[in-house]
């Protein structure tokens, strides 16, 4: 992948496929190193699928029998010195509380560090095709933060979907604000 | 500044229409958007359906989304348009230049970019 928003955007995708409800996605840059958290309220995994994911040749889908995404991830976080965690609760062993949380750290000052690239195109391509999902997004950094919550923007839309042209505009005109803020 | 005030005004916009979703799905397009489509670029060929459907003014008719892997991955990123009474139509290798010639010859103007379809590329 030749930017950080686009595995980010493929393992959110994971989020989606586990018929989340809520997904954050947060990044927390500080000090050299971004600190990447996906946490979801999907199915969840149990713990052989788990230690399966870091594995190329293991996935879930029909179409292949390789699956990379993590990999992926995986291979961008541990060129920088840095590397990923996946803790996960399968809706099977817990009904109530379950999910998936991928972190990842990267050490932002090393050559191999993938650029981060265009996030906001990320975050509204992700709204767009979920749009009934409770998005939350932070970036943290250089002491300030850009945030969206979904949440706070359907109090205001009412019955207009999250979908609708002029609300994804919406948002990447207000992340493209906040990220020229901070 | 960007403010909550101007989404307000966006759902007074749509208060009187009766379809709230955007397209009646006349016509699907599904973009293929599983880790072999992103890595190949599919992102921007999404962005792109999505701004020059709404340009062309077919928001109405055209609904925009997105799959997993639709199995040619050597192909992506992958395209394919459904329309009712048709044949599926399946573009490769797209990319937001193509998208938007796409939405004016085919999706608006009833032709199909042979040149970019999967038969095309394959025969």
């Amino acid at each position: 992948m030749k930017e950080l928003s686009l595995n980010i955007l493929d393992i959110a995708q994971n989020s989606v496929k586990a018929r989340a409800e809520n997904i954050l996605i947060e990044l927390i840059e500080a000090d050299g190193k971004l600190t990447l958290t996906i946490k979801d309220d999907g199915c969840g995994m149990s713990k052989e699928t788990v230690e399966n994911v870091m594995n190329p040749f293991y996935t879930t889908r029909t179409t292949r029998n390789v699956g990379l995404g993590i990999p992926l991830l995986k291979l961008a976080a541990e060129q920088t010195g840095g590397g990923i965690k996946i803790e996960s609760v399968s809706e099977n062993d817990n009904p109530e509380i379950h999910g998936t949380t991928v972190t990842a750290e990267f050490f932002t000052d090393h050559i191999d560090c993938t650029p981060l690239g265009d996030i906001i195109s990320t975050v509204t391509v992700l709204i767009q095709g979920s749009p009934d999902i409770e998005w939350k997004f932070v970036h943290k950094k250089n002491g300030g933060a850009v945030e969206l919550d979904t949440r706070e923007l359907r109090e205001v839309l009412g019955d207009v979907p999250l979908d609708n042209y002029e609300v994804i505009k919406w948002i990447e005109e207000y992340l493209k604000e906040g990220y020229s803020s901070i | 500044m960007k403010s909550l005030a101007e989404l307000a005004a966006i759902r007074e916009k749509m208060k009187d229409k009766v379809v709230l979703r955007e397209g009646t799905g006349e016509i699907r397009v599904v973009v293929g958007m599983a880790t072999c489509g992103i890595a190949a670029g599919a992102r921007p060929v999404l962005n792109a359906f999505v701004e020059e459907v709404t340009k062309a003014g077919l928001g109405e008719k055209v609904t925009v989304s997105q799959t997993g892997c639709i199995g040619v991955c050597q192909f992506e990123p992958v395209v394919e348009i459904f329309e009712a009474d048709k044949e599926k139509v399946t573009y490769v290798k797209m990319t937001a230049e193509k998208a938007a010639e796409v939405v004016e010859k085919h999706l608006k103007g009833g032709n199909v970019v042979s040149e970019y379809t999967i038969s095309n590329v394959i025969s």
